[in-house]
């Protein structure tokens, strides 16, 4: 049985890799996991400088999802170099540096410091908030993600996965407009803008008001986003949004995802990446598929 | 799977009764909690119910190492912990822990330990575990709970709001009268009365470890969800920390609360 999958002409063990912020950097995971099985690790957003995030509460639990507001709090890209590189390499899995930044400045100075760190991949969250578009998300429309993309890929040695926000309007337009800028890949899809309030104290639950949605409510929308964008666009494609079992993760495969990426099932069992693995690897026993490739955009 | 990594415990709920009005008991055999706990950590408690995925923290009550039960203490709080009232003994639940850091235990002396209402839990064990002359005043609303198992180990003051039981008030109403301005200080409860509480030991200077609560997503570090405001020589001043990894027992000097 062939699992291993290839991008951007690099070698992954296998389909299944992390959601970024769901898995830190690993560390955490080591008690439940041996991540030396996973594909890769992709690690929480890294920043040029640490950043402290949102005030508490930062979650909140929705009907088969949660909200987050954590505010991307990161130590910064010279800590990430310096402790969290040498510990994920004692483990036999690829090292994907998700990015985030307030300007295309901030991204492109830690894409720079990552050109001499032995990471594999980089991935650009362009749901972040643009400082000089009054805080707009760099990936609401096609040009500012385009012009993100084609900044960042410059300042960049490793490959590039683009990690497409799903707060819009039309992902294919945008899809198209990243790949032609230059990306390797993409990565999709980020949480969807949600909000929850507390009735009997008429408040909302997050301090911050609004957060991040995920987990399996989403994962329909993460099904047609990634339909439609493979459709269009030619470089690979990882996919996620509420994978919880092998068989979520099939679907994804079928709908065009060449990988997939388990978030939120991190946090409420942490062995779910190996028992995904599984899960896939039965499926394809069960309907003597030998070559994870031979999935991947099934559904016409 | 490989044997030696942690995953989450399925095992049967031995009982699951109600103790005051709201409150609940639960006692698990799980044998791998147990040997591992120290006083003041917490375990997750997951639903059945998979459209409500995120889990319960609950102190540890008690432990008890020769028959492996572990013990909690929960109120009824909203939707999930009224869920988890109504497993019956003999069905199974989904548990994993323990986990944070737990109080830190100094040999002999004199202890000073304050509850407020479900806060109280994990200071049973606590007071089980120290040496020297134990002090415990609790705080609850009206019904009070876990009193004669803390008298087995400690002196025990109550406090409650409407007077009907000890002392007409609050905890920090009670270590005033009573002039308890000593030893080390370790406390669990509601946030308003761990405000307080942090005043009046800064105040009479004593150091104090406080137990704090926060929403989480995972409880052992990863999301970076259940963070909690700390004093930090940064240029901001402050820092977030996790409750979850960090604490849930923090020292009351570095807590800023909001
Ligand atoms: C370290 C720690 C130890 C705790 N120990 C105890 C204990 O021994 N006994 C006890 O009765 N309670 C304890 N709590 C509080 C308990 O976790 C909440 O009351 C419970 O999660 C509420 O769940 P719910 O589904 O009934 O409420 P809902 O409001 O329906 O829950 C919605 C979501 O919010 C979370 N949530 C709501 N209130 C709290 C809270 N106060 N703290 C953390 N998460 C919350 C829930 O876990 C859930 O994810 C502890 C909390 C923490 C953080
Ligand atoms: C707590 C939390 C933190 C996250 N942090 C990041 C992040 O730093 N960068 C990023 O690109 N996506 C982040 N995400 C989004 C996830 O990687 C993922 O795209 C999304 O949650 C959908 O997948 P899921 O439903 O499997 O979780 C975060 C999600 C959660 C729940
Ligand atoms: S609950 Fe996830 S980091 Fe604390």
């Amino acid at each position: 049985m062939k699992l291993s999958v290839s991008i951007a002409g690099v070698e992954f063990k296998n389909p299944v890799f992390t959601g970024s912020g769901t898995f830190n950097s690993g560390r955490e995971f080591v008690e439940f996991v041996d991540l030396s099985k996973i594909g890769a690790v992709v690690v929480k957003g890294v920043a040029n400088k640490p950043w402290l995030g949102n005030p508490s509460p930062r979650i909140a639990e929705t009907y088969g999802g949660m909200l987050n507001s954590v505010g991307l709090q990161n130590l910064g890209v010279d800590h990430f170099i310096k402790e969290d590189v040498p510990f994920l390499r004692r483990y036999d899995t690829k090292i994907v540096v998700n990015l985030a930044g307030k300007t295309i400045e901030e991204y492109c100075e830690v894409a720079d410091k990552l050109r001499y760190a032995d990471v594999d991949m980089l991935e650009l969250n362009i749901s972040c908030p643009n400082v000089k578009e009054g805080g707009v998300a760099f990936g609401v429309n096609a040009e500012m993600a385009a012009l993100v993309t084609r900044e960042v890929k410059a300042c960049s040695k490793q490959p590039l996965l683009v990690k497409l926000s799903p707060n819009v309007t039309d992902i294919v337009s945008i899809a198209k407009a990243v790949e032609a800028a230059g990306a390797d890949g993409l990565t999709m899809i980020n949480t969807l803008i949600g909000m929850k309030i507390d009735v009997h104290k008429r408040k909302p639950v997050l301090a911050n008001k609004m957060g991040g949605l995920s987990g399996p409510a989403i994962k329909p929308v993460g099904i047609r986003m990634v339909y439609q964008a493979a459709k269009e666009v030619g470089i690979p494609i990882i996919g996620l949004g509420g994978i919880m079992t092998g068989e979520d993760a099939i679907e994804y495969l079928m709908a065009g995802a060449s990988a997939i990426a388990v978030g939120t099932a991190n946090l409420v069992n942490p062995s779910a990446t190996m028992e995904v693995l599984q899960g896939i690897i039965d499926y394809m026993n069960l309907y003597g598929v030998t070559d994870i490739k031979d999935l991947v955009g099934v559904i016409a | 799977m490989c044997n030696h990594y942690k995953e989450k415990i399925t095992t049967k709920i031995l009982s699951n009764k109600t103790i005051a009005d709201n409150v609940y008991e639960m006692q698990l055999t799980v044998p791998s909690i147990v040997k591992e706990a120290r006083a003041g950590q917490f375990v997750n408690l997951y639903l059945k119910d998979e459209s409500k995925l995120l889990p319960r923290p609950i102190s540890i009550c008690e432990v008890d190492i020769q028959t492996n039960i572990l013990t909690l203490v929960y109120a009824v709080f909203g939707e999930g912990t009224r869920i988890i009232s109504g497993y019956m003994a003999g069905s199974d639940i989904q548990i994993m822990g323990p986990f944070g850091n737990g109080y830190e235990l100094t040999e002999g002396g004199t202890h000073l330990l304050v509850g407020g209402g479900v806060g109280t839990p994990p200071l049973v064990e606590l007071a089980k575990r120290l040496s020297g002359e134990i002090i415990v005043v609790v705080g609850f609303k009206s019904e009070t709970y876990l009193v004669e198992e803390l008298k087995k180990y400690a002196t025990v003051y109550v406090a409650t709001d409407d007077g009907s039981t000890g002392f007409h008030g609050t905890v920090v109403d009670v270590l005033d009268a009573h002039n308890l301005r000593t030893g080390k200080v370790y406390a669990c409860g509601p946030k308003p009365m761990l405000k307080a509480l942090q005043n009046w030991v800064e105040e009479s200077q004593l150091e104090a470890q406080l137990s704090l609560e926060e929403r989480m997503g995972c409880g052992f570090g990863a999301c970076v969800g259940c963070v909690v405001k700390v004093i930090s020589d940064n240029e901001a001043g402050y820092d977030y920390k996790k409750v979850c990894v960090d604490g849930p027992v923090f020292n009351s000097k570095e807590v800023i609360f909001s």
